[in-house]
């Protein structure tokens, strides 16, 4: 017989170690639905985690992956946050799509207008429509007590019927005629966020997620509002206790999410994706999710799973591409590393023992 | 003489620690024996063995000759033993007799039970009104309920622990003369507490556990307490002395403090008021759950209340949260070790910057300086003998007993102007309790204020001058302690004035 053991302390080794074993769980998991798919499994993984990064293409696929762990990361790094509070912001795909609106929308005014001006003026917009989707369950949270998991999550829903409106009707490039979508942002030079090093896919919204990353990690470790939201996480009543605001915690840490959201989306619209379209919505504020717990909610480990992540996308397109794998097996793939994860988080608190138990 | 139950070599161990070593003695029956230990002796280990809860390494149990081995509670309630647990499990949205029914194997109809009820709590003094919501229940009306519980199976071994630690003096009379009835009517009946006095008043044996094993029999009405607390502890034990000092001004007044209650049972504080002098400790007595954690939390600043009904040396604090408190002096320390007072699986550093980060400078530009949290955590560790291998370990690894010292530890060491605490020895060992008891004296004699919240009459006896009872949230005026004697405390806590003692 198996049974469980609470750990007096936390194992830090296992603490690391978990998601190194999701990983590799994953890989044998995934191996056997591919073979199961009538697959090669070690070619169809080989396509998924090494070609990106080494193999004969990977000029392109290297740029790929930036472009996408880009958004993932800093819209994780923002959930984490508000993760570790114990505020569950499930809604960030939604602050990202209206993250992305606001700015476009900010941009479009000036146009045609040519100013280096413009692009930053559209990231302070595109910030302001992610913090003001985030104000909503926060808010109501504060007052009302309402459950911000809910509320955020049905934003996301509201927010795509206004992407659909914002693409057939009054961001709607005026000089298409009768197409659908904005006018092509990445083509406009005031508002083209473009790649700052050729073939690295670094733009302007790596940046960005590369200085929330370090920023988040300081504040965590170093300043008292970080240790706050560790506080107010681990145990609401004593954070209470040592002078946490509640109130404030909740209306910073989804603020804070929302923000993050934004500017990705805002990143994403001027960029990669270039106009407001009815398909801009790409799930990277779902994804963003699995990626904060992938990395334990710990902005450093968020960096990895984000790139991890990434790499999973673009080998997976690679995959379906090549190998002709249906792009659900993908899916079933990514959703597996999620679940070995949690279930190896186990390991963390408690310890495995194997022998006879008694049950006390 | 017959023995109803005979333990014989009972051992159990868990991960790093044996709970019971080898632990035989025999409770006669009709006996009243008492299982006297600190906290950690092995008492619950050994009772919950009895009650099927644990199954022992080794050792066997002999109940009324046969061989005993229950797998599971409802096997040693079928063989006539009950239980009433230290922590009720009772539903407060439900009737009296309908969690009475909840617990039985073959309810009868709730109107015949209710009979049942009334009668069996009119036989044993145990006045109770079947039809009753919990939730509206005393602590004392709940144990009843629990008792009754126990006494519908006819039971010929009630084991009761801690039974007293929710009672007034007065409820421990009529909880008293219930037991002594049943002893006579032969049931046998196994005491667990660590309250010396009360063991020498009802029970005619004891056994005496230290660290899992039986180091004394004796008869606990021809010992004296005294010797009895030596046994237990295994050293000699100093009582506190108070330094002497005049009480100075007023530092600490509270006046019509009223807030309404959390939960649907909680219990409103209706204008509360009281004073504190520097130099002087005041206690408040009370059953638990007449809102003693409410105030608490009033005067930490969890909670805000009405402009005026705090002041600190004249400073208004009503509407100032917890930080801002502690700056001006007024420092607390909850009933609640995990979870409340400290988060349980956060380090001693970080969780002695939880309320520690302000008076003791470990801010920089709203940046911790982490250097001063571990130094800090360390000066706890030292002064108050906390027994832990550093300051990078979890609270929720430290005993009972050490946690409370390094909570308490780290608001005495902050040097405050006001100390309130709740419960600063519940669930503490001897040693450590003294020793908490002591560092609270010694802060008074330094020219601090203190507020001892407890529900330990004997403590508060000991260490406060003055004496207030908190009763439904309401306070009572204040009496010197040195005029008190516990029948008076009895009266002001109030809790017996509905419930004599039935005819026994």
């Amino acid at each position: 017989m198996i049974h469980l053991e609470r750990r007096p302390t936390p194992s830090r080794a296992w603490g690391a170690a978990s998601p190194l074993l999701a990983v590799a769980l994953t890989m044998v998991a995934g191996g056997l639905m591919f073979a199961a798919l009538g697959k090669d499994p070690l070619e169809a993984l080989r396509t998924i985690f090494w070609d990106p990064v080494l193999g004969e293409f990977a000029w392109y696929f290297r740029g790929q992956i930036l472009v996408k762990a880009g958004p993932l990361i800093l819209i994780a790094v923002g959930l984490a946050l508000g993760f570790r509070a114990g505020v569950w912001n499930i809604g960030a795909e939604g602050q990202y799509i209206v993250g992305a609106i606001c700015g476009a929308a900010a941009g479009l005014v000036f146009y045609p207008t040519d100013s280096v001006r413009i692009f930053p003026f559209m990231v302070v917009f595109g910030a302001f429509g992610g913090i003001a989707w985030a104000m909503i369950p926060a808010l109501l949270k504060v007052r009302l007590g309402t459950n911000e998991i809910l509320v955020s999550l049905m934003l996301v829903y509201v927010a795509e019927n206004l992407l659909a409106s914002a693409a057939v009707n009054w961001l709607r490039n005026p000089d298409a005629v009768g197409f659908p979508g904005s006018r092509n942002l990445a083509r406009w030079d005031a508002s083209a966020n473009l790649e700052l090093i050729e073939g690295t896919g670094i733009h302007w919204g790596v940046v960005a997620a590369l200085i929330a990353v370090i920023f988040a990690h300081v504040m965590l470790t170093r300043h008292l509002m970080g240790f706050q939201v560790r506080l107010a996480g681990a145990s609401p009543r004593a954070a209470r206790f040592g002078g946490v605001n509640t109130g404030r915690l909740i209306v910073l840490c989804l603020g804070f999410s929302g923000m993050l959201a934004g500017m990705a989306g805002l990143f994403e619209v001027t960029g990669p994706a270039g106009q407001i379209s009815i398909d801009f919505a790409s799930g990277y504020g779902f994804t963003a999710i699995i990626v904060a717990f992938l990395g334990r909610l710990n902005p450093l480990g968020i960096v990895a799973a984000g790139l991890l992540m990434a790499l999973t996308y673009v080998g997976g397109e690679a995959a379906s591409a090549n190998l002709g794998l249906p792009s659900a097996a993908i899916s079933a793939f990514q959703g597996m590393l999620l679940f070995f994860l949690l279930a190896v988080d186990v390991l963390t608190n408690f310890r495995v023992r194997v022998g006879k138990g008694v049950a006390a | 003489m017959t023995t109803l139950l005979q333990l014989d070599g009972l051992t159990k161990a868990y991960p790093g620690v044996v709970a019971n070593d080898d632990v035989s003695f025999a409770i006669r029956a009709g006996g009243v024996h008492a299982l006297l230990g600190e906290n950690g002796a092995g008492k619950s280990t050994l009772v919950k063995t009895i009650y099927g809860l644990v199954k022992p390494d080794s050792g066997s149990m002999t109940l009324k000759g046969a061989p005993f081995a229950p797998a599971e509670p409802r096997a040693a309630r079928a063989a006539g033993v009950a239980m009433v647990f230290q922590h009720f499990s009772l539903f407060e949205a439900l009737s009296v007799a309908e969690n009475v029914a909840l617990g039985m194997e073959n309810p009868p109809r709730l109107r015949d039970l209710a009979a049942r009820i009334r009668e069996v709590s009119e036989t044993y003094g145990l006045p109770l009104d079947p039809g009753r919501r919990v939730g509206d229940l005393s602590a004392g009306e709940r144990q009843r309920v629990e008792i009754i519980r126990c006494l519908l199976q006819d039971p010929s071994l009630l084991i009761m622990d801690e039974p007293t630690s929710v009672l007034t003096p007065q409820e421990v009379e009529i909880l008293f003369a219930t037991l002594r009835k049943l002893s006579a009517e032969g049931t046998s009946i196994l005491y667990i507490s660590h309250k010396l006095e009360e063991i020498r008043a009802l029970c005619d044996a004891a056994t005496i556990l230290r660290g899992g094993r039986v180091v004394g029999e004796v008869d606990p009405r021809t010992t004296s307490a005294a010797e009895l607390a030596e046994r237990m502890v295994g050293t000699k034990l100093t009582a506190p002395k108070a330094v002497a000092g005049d009480a100075g001004e007023v530092v600490l007044a509270v006046a019509e403090l009223s807030l309404p209650p959390v939960s649907q049972f909680g219990t409103p504080l209706q204008e509360v008021g009281f004073t504190v002098r520097a130099g002087e400790v005041l206690g408040i007595g009370g059953v638990a759950g007449n809102g003693q954690d409410e105030l608490l939390a009033a005067l930490s600043g969890e909670r805000l209340s009405k402009v005026g009904s705090i002041t600190l040396d004249g400073t208004d604090l009503s509407r100032r949260g917890p930080t801002m408190r502690r700056a001006a002096g007024l420092l607390t320390g909850p009933e609640e070790r995990l979870g409340h007072a400290a988060v349980p699986e956060m380090t001693l550093a970080e969780n002695a910057a939880l309320t520690g980060a302000t008076r003791k400078e470990m801010l920089a530009n709203g940046f911790l300086v982490w250097g001063r949290a571990r130094s800090f955590a360390d000066e706890i560790i030292a002064a108050f003998d906390v027994r832990t291998p550093g300051n990078h370990v979890a609270a929720q690894a430290l005993s009972g007993g050490n946690l409370q010292k390094f909570v308490i530890g780290r608001e005495v060491l902050q040097a405050p102007r006001v100390l309130i605490v709740n419960q600063p020895t519940w669930g503490v060992d001897a040693l450590a309790a003294a020793a908490i008891r002591q560092a609270l004296l010694d802060l008074a004699g330094q020219g601090a204020a203190i507020v001892v919240i407890s529900q330990d009459l004997d403590e508060l006896l000991e260490i406060s001058d003055r004496f207030v009872a908190l009763n439904g949230g309401r306070l009572s005026g204040d009496v010197p302690t040195a005029t008190l004697t516990m029948e008076k405390i009895g009266l002001m806590l109030g809790g017996a004035h509905d419930m004599e003692v039935a005819h026994v």
